[in-house]
């Protein structure tokens, strides 16, 4: 087990918290980092879609962008490093030891405190998934600095600080939160809340392997067994490229039938807004919006929603946003591309069956 | 053995309406809740207890009403109440909140017995962050155990525990040592109707009331806003798309076209999108 961490003496007058003055201890750290889960041999996407987000960071403070690997397994790790510099790292730093092939909140959060000690950067960043989050509370309370979780918009401001912006409690309005006296400035951010960005293939940059020294003995956390899910739905409706959800215009959880029915006519995954999961029509992996999954598909068809801020937040990513609501008022038709005032229950199957006949006539014909 | 449930008072999200013009929650009114997340960890405890014997102790900071909530824990099984209430604490981040209830925590071990479980929710329904479980793991040194959903053994002589816990793409079965913080996910078990004895007994008994000095905390730097790394420094609403929703014409006129019109203009929109549905049909 390891020793808690000693309380830093509080800095003198009241309301510190409030000047922007970095103390003299924290001016040499620099360059932005975005830890990079890298677990079973794969990298997580939501890695790289904040490396695309902190390139931009990097870019605009002049300074490194830097991944960081944390696992076991040189080539896989070496594979790894090599997607970071792809998708815009200058840099990853890697750490390989046996004693971190699966997660496990204390050999992880120790090596990536020493790390953060070791070469300071300015910004960390995490995926706000159940491995970022477990690991990210751990290093902040460690270091003693602030860490703002869910960001939905990040910048730099003209100080020079990262301004991480998340939704307020309930989601209609939105703040911005700093991190003023202390480094690094630390945020967690969703999966598919910001874009993947392009591959750039054979772009390459430095690794820099640290050594850390682990011992299995000392790890009283052990892994007795996993168990991957079998159905892996719960990334699919993430990273879909086609989303069709229901809301409680579809009145009865039969009925959610028709949205399953075009979803698979379109290749595509569903879901549906949290009162269907509050009433048991649906489980709760399945729930789009603010407190559900953030979705960027290139369709999304929202049947029988009526597009409230929470539901809404987790959408606007996607490329091309359809509506089907009796209601022309519904807040909904304010943000969809596409709108069709209609009974849902009545369009669904007749959209269902026209793109299955569209694509079996194009299928015979090619 | 004894086992310390942290727990918050939160607005009644099903209850909040949000102000039509200003787009600001309308707290007024709003009756106040334990969090939800917050059951699974008190019911996990009472279980826990009630297995192997030994006591609960529910333990929240907030303001002088959030004693109701320790009360309905108490109502509901819990053995003892401790509310942490001070204006030092007022405007707590993350890190400022896992240090008070630390302290606290601390305290409870010296005054009633060193914890062996210290339980919380996965997260708040108001902050949403899921970082003061971790924080309070972190500070007091006990092995974190997160997104938990089943408690598979535990072994007081042994001072071992094994859990079924949430990780990425899987289920993550592990062993770890007593001490250790446990953050329960939802939907894990159902929490329990309070007894008629219990009920009467929670609207009765006495609450713990201690103040920061009362909590063994003399840095009070680290608690409250000066106690808090994060400033939030801009409140606002989110901007509204400039164009509303172009639309379909679907009165009297059969699904049928309605139907094709739709998919017409998504193809329009997504030229590519045909041909990538055609290969994933061919595939069939
Ligand atoms: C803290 C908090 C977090 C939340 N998080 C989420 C979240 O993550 N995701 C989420 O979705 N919600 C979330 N909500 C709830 C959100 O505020 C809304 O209550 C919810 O999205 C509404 O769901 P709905 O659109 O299905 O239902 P309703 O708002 O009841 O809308 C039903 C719509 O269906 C239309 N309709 C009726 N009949 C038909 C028909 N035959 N055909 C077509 N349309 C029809 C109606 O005109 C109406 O617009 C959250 C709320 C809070 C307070």
């Amino acid at each position: 087990m390891t020793t808690p961490p000693k309380p830093a003496p509080a800095a003198a007058g009241s309301r510190a918290g409030m000047k922007k003055e970095l103390p003299e201890r924290f001016k040499s750290y620099q360059h932005v980092w975005v830890f990079i889960e890298y677990e079973h041999g794969e990298v997580h996407p939501v890695g790289l879609e904040l490396l695309g987000e902190g390139r931009k960071l990097a870019d605009k403070l002049g300074v490194e962008l830097a991944g960081v690997l944390v696992g076991a397994g040189r080539e896989g790790l070496r594979q790894a490093a090599v997607e970071a510099w792809e998708h815009g790292a200058d840099l990853v730093y890697v750490v390989d030891h046996p004693t971190l092939e699966h997660y496990r909140n204390d050999p992880y959060s120790q090596v990536l405190t020493e790390l953060v000690n070791t070469y300071k950067p300015e910004v960390l960043l995490l995926g706000a998934t159940v491995l970022g989050r477990d690991l990210a509370g751990s290093v902040a309370t460690t270091v003693l600095t602030g860490l703002t979780a869910d960001c939905t918009e990040l910048a730099i401001d003209d100080d020079r600080c990262l301004a991480a912006t998340r939704p307020t409690f309930g989601g209609s309005l939105l703040c911005t939160i700093f991190t003023l006296n202390t480094r690094p400035q630390m945020a967690t951010i969703r999966p598919r809340v910001m874009a993947m960005p392009p591959r750039q293939p054979g772009r390459t940059g430095r690794l820099i392997e640290h050594k850390v020294a682990l011992h299995e003995a000392d790890i009283v956390t052990k892994v007795l067994r996993f168990v991957a899910d079998r159905d892996s739905s719960k990334a699919q409706l993430a990273y879909a490229d086609i989303v069709v959800a229901g809301g409680l215009g579809l009145r009865s959880p039969e009925n959610l039938q028709h949205v399953r029915a075009l979803a698979s006519a379109l290749g595509g995954d569903w879901g549906g807004s949290r009162p269907l999961v509050q009433k048991g029509w649906m489980p709760a992996d399945r729930q789009i919006g603010q407190t559900g999954k953030t979705i960027r598909p290139k369709l999304y068809i929202a049947a029988g929603i009526s597009g409230a801020i929470q539901h809404r937040v987790g959408v606007e990513g996607a490329d091309l946003i359809i509506a089907i609501n009796t209601d022309p008022h519904a807040p909904i038709f304010d943000f969809a591309h596409l709108g069709i005032v209609a009974d849902a229950v009545e369009l669904l199957p007749a959209l269902t069956e026209a793109f299955r006949k569209r694509l079996s006539v194009n299928r015979l014909a090619g | 053995m004894h086992i310390v449930v942290c727990i918050k008072q939160v607005p009644d999200s099903a209850q909040i309406r949000v102000h039509p013009v200003t787009n600001t929650i309308m707290r007024q009114g709003v009756p106040t809740i334990i969090n939800p997340y917050d059951l699974f960890a008190l019911e996990e405890a009472l279980r826990l207890r009630d297995k192997v014997g030994g006591e609960v102790t529910v333990l929240t900071m907030g303001p002088p009403m959030a004693e109701d909530a320790l009360r309905k824990a108490l109502g509901i099984g819990a053995n003892r109440g401790v509310l942490l209430t001070d204006r030092f604490f007022a405007g707590s981040d993350t890190l400022a909140t896992s240090f008070a209830l630390a302290q606290a925590v601390r305290k409870i071990g010296e005054t009633w017995g060193a914890p062996e479980v210290v339980f919380t929710g996965k997260q708040t329904i108001d902050g949403d962050t899921a970082q003061v479980g971790p924080g309070i793991a972190r500070r007091l040194g006990l092995n974190q155990l997160t997104y938990v959903a089943a408690i598979n053994a535990i072994d007081l002589e042994a001072g071992t525990i094994a859990v079924a816990r949430r990780a990425e793409g899987g289920v993550q079965e592990l062993s770890t040592k007593l001490p250790a913080l446990i953050t329960m996910l939802e939907g894990t078990n159902e929490i329990r109707r309070g007894t008629v004895p219990d009920v009467l007994r929670a609207a009765r008994a006495k609450i713990e009331v201690w103040n920061a000095a009362a909590a063994g905390i003399t840095e009070v730097g680290m608690c409250g806003l000066r106690g808090s790394p994060t400033v939030v420094k801009r409140v606002f609403a989110p901007t509204p798309r400039a164009a509303k929703a172009e639309q379909v014409e679907a009165k009297d006129r059969p699904y049928e076209a309605v139907a094709e019109d739709v998919m017409e203009r998504i193809f329009a929109a997504q030229p590519a999108m045909e041909a990538e549905l055609m290969r994933t049909a061919a595939g069939y």
